[in-house]
């Protein structure tokens, strides 16, 4: 008879490896953060993908666009001829919001883009290198954070030189530059001071190295989640602007613009100024929305990590 | 003899706070010879981190005072900038932390963080550098080192993220490797692996270690010589054999009998140092040890006693007015082989 008994093999791995909990099956980094994410957060991603799809191709679709003067419809209700109504003008405002989109989406994202590059640059300066560049860029921040920012942006637009697209997103720029700085530095403050950056510089790593691969990966998430957040606060005042007096020329249809162009038909046609109203409205909730999730679902994979 | 790799001389390293000047390195020296192991040991806040990042010229400038002089390899450390620094670090010395969850960058791919080194320092293609990261990770003992490249820290266990950290350590090829506290953070069933694993690649790549530990039981049988700290000075320093059979400093012999021994009978009360290390900022007068210590005397707690060699061996050295009999301490050194 053979000896069935054999012996285990020999585990060629130490004691710490061998008890190591098998590794949980590989996720992709986006799967982990969306997973889970909720129903709320998908509704509002599908209403920016719809507008940012309707103003990209707003000269493609079949539209009535501005100029478009229907005078037999003036300030006409939700109709099959002009689903959301017309304004006093005879335009169609399904048409005019669309395009307007453009224009409040253009200037909310290269404003928020712009913010996050400058400002987000300033504030990791300002949060790894501290002492003087910390003294002199917080001191900037806290100067441009106390002023009010709409008295500011309208001194800022005006003394541009009047309201063009450029000039809308320098002036907003003051607003979203100073924000992103600052809590980009707060963010970058902790890690400083962290034993991986300590263990980077000692097998050592350069400074603009340790900020680029070390500390941006930790603070990008949070500085992104804050960037969708703040594009909504942008498009609002990019409308505020426009409502009072310093937005384009009509021809150029914002959000803003819309619902300053109602204003004297409250009463008998109100849709004219709560049309444009309601896709501000839903445009700004929805980022809030995203950014706030993102933020909960980012935050949460960081406590786990 | 062997090739002198660091030469410490008489190196301080005070702090400025708003209370005061913090002393936390007070004109320490020491000697590592190429491929020697020294082990520094004392409590919490005694100085033993910021000796070895000090020798490292790791710690930030703002409010740092420096004095004394640290040689390594023939170049001076002390007074130069990080950018001087810099071509030292990774390739001349390197260090592994305690607390290898802290010293892992959370959001960076364990594959990134393993070949940063490499490619700064040898200019290696990402592809090249990838198969050397591999090549790192089999040699610490991490299987499917492949896959791990790709893998974050957190979906790690203790002993294999601090193998990850070893691994970045070595990944350039250092003279010198400072361990500041390498087992503290992790089981008592991984540390052993983790000691050995150092002592092995030590072996390997003919490298100098300063081991810095709390506890006298690790430095045991894996160092050439032993320096023991209190509050910022040297108090003990010996070979390894000479120190666990002829200690002379009570505060060596403190740490000794803090260790738990396997032969005592069990519910034995576990011996400890009473009190905390003292203050930095205004350190005893006389011998910093005098408060806590149970021999101490009028002399001690008034003249600060200096470093003298032991009768008939230079190369130990103590602090102290009443250095202990050998008698009452060679019980505890023989029990330490229970301890290891």
């Amino acid at each position: 008879m053979t000896n069935t008994l054999t012996l285990p093999s020999e585990t060629a791995y130490p004691a710490d490896i061998a008890d190591a909990p098998t590794a949980p099956p590989p996720l992709s980094e986006w799967k982990r953060i969306f997973s889970g994410i909720g129903p709320l957060f998908w509704i509002c991603a599908g209403w920016m993908v719809l507008v940012c799809l309707a103003a990209l191709f707003a000269f493609q679709l079949p539209l009535k666009r501005y100029g478009h003067y229907d005078t037999n419809h003036l300030a006409a209700g939700f109709s099959s001829r002009h689903w959301l109504g017309s304004n006093n003008e005879g335009d169609d405002l399904l048409g005019l919001c669309i395009q307007g989109a453009r224009i409040s989406l253009i200037v909310g994202f290269i404003t928020t883009v712009a913010g996050m590059l400058i400002g987000g640059s300033l504030g990791l300066l300002a949060g790894y290198f501290g002492g003087r560049w910390d003294s002199v860029i917080s001191y900037v921040v806290d100067v441009l954070l106390s002023l009010p920012a709409l008295i500011l942006l309208l001194a800022v637009v005006d003394f541009l030189g009047g309201p063009s697209i450029k000039n809308l997103v320098l002036g907003l720029g003051v607003l979203s530059i100073p924000t992103l700085a600052r809590i980009t530095r707060a963010n970058t403050l902790p890690y400083r001071e962290r034993e991986f950056v300590t263990a980077a510089r000692a097998i050592g790593a350069k400074n603009g190295r340790i900020i680029t691969k070390e500390i941006l990966p930790n603070v990008l998430p949070t500085m992104m989640s804050y960037a969708i957040t703040l594009m909504a606060i942008i498009i609002v005042a990019d409308g505020a602007l426009a409502f009072l007096g310093l937005g384009l020329a009509k021809s150029q249809p914002t959000w803003g613009g819309l619902i300053l162009g109602g204003r004297n038909y409250l009463e008998n046609a109100p849709q004219i100024s709560m049309v444009p109203c309601a896709f501000l409205t839903l445009t700004v909730l929805a980022l809030t929305l995203i950014g706030d999730r993102l933020q909960a679902r980012l935050s949460g994979r960081q406590a786990r990590i | 003899m062997a090739e002198r790799l660091l030469e410490v001389t008489d190196l301080s390293t005070y702090f400025k706070t708003d209370r005061g000047v913090v002393r936390a390195v007070d004109g320490v020296s020491c000697t590592l010879d190429a491929g020697a192991t020294l082990g520094v040991v004392g409590e919490s806040g005694c100085g033993k981190s910021v000796l070895s990042r000090s020798i490292m010229g790791l710690l930030p400038k703002h409010g740092t005072i420096r004095g004394g002089s640290a040689q390594f390899d023939g170049i001076e450390i002390v007074g130069k900038s990080p950018k001087q620094l810099r071509r030292i670090w990774g390739t001349g010395m390197s260090m592994i932390f305690q607390d290898p969850m802290t010293s892992l960058n959370p959001v960076v791919k364990i594959g990134r963080q393993l070949t940063e080194g490499l490619q700064l320092h040898f200019d290696m293609d990402s592809k090249f550098a990838l198969d050397t990261a591999e090549e790192l990770l089999r040699s610490v003992g991490i299987p499917e080192p492949r896959k791990r490249l790709s893998q974050y820290p957190f979906e790690m266990s203790g002993g294999m993220r601090q193998r990850i950290v070893i691994a970045i350590a070595l990944s350039c090829g250092p003279k010198l490797l400072f361990a500041d506290e390498p087992t503290t953070a992790l089981d008592v069933t991984v540390q052993k692996t983790i000691l050995n694993l150092l002592a092995e690649q030590q072996r390997e790549r003919r490298m100098a270690m300063v081991l810095v530990t709390h506890d006298l039981g690790v430095v045991a049988g894996r160092t050439d010589e032993i320096m023991v700290m209190y509050a910022g000075q040297v108090v003990e320093k010996a070979k390894t054999t000479t120190l666990f059979s002829n200690l002379k400093h009570p505060y060596t012999e403190a740490l000794l009998k803090s260790i738990p021994k396997v032969s005592d009978p069990s519910h034995t009360r576990l011996d400890s140092i009473p009190g905390r290390p003292p203050n930095l900022i205004h350190p005893p007068s006389g011998c910093r040890f005098a408060p806590r210590c149970v021999y101490a005397d009028a002399k001690c707690h008034a003249e600060l006693p200096p470093l003298t060699a032991a009768p008939g061996d230079p190369s130990h050295l103590f602090r102290c007015w009443k250095p202990v009999s050998m008698l009452a301490t060679n019980s505890s050194a023989s029990n330490l082989a229970g301890v290891r």
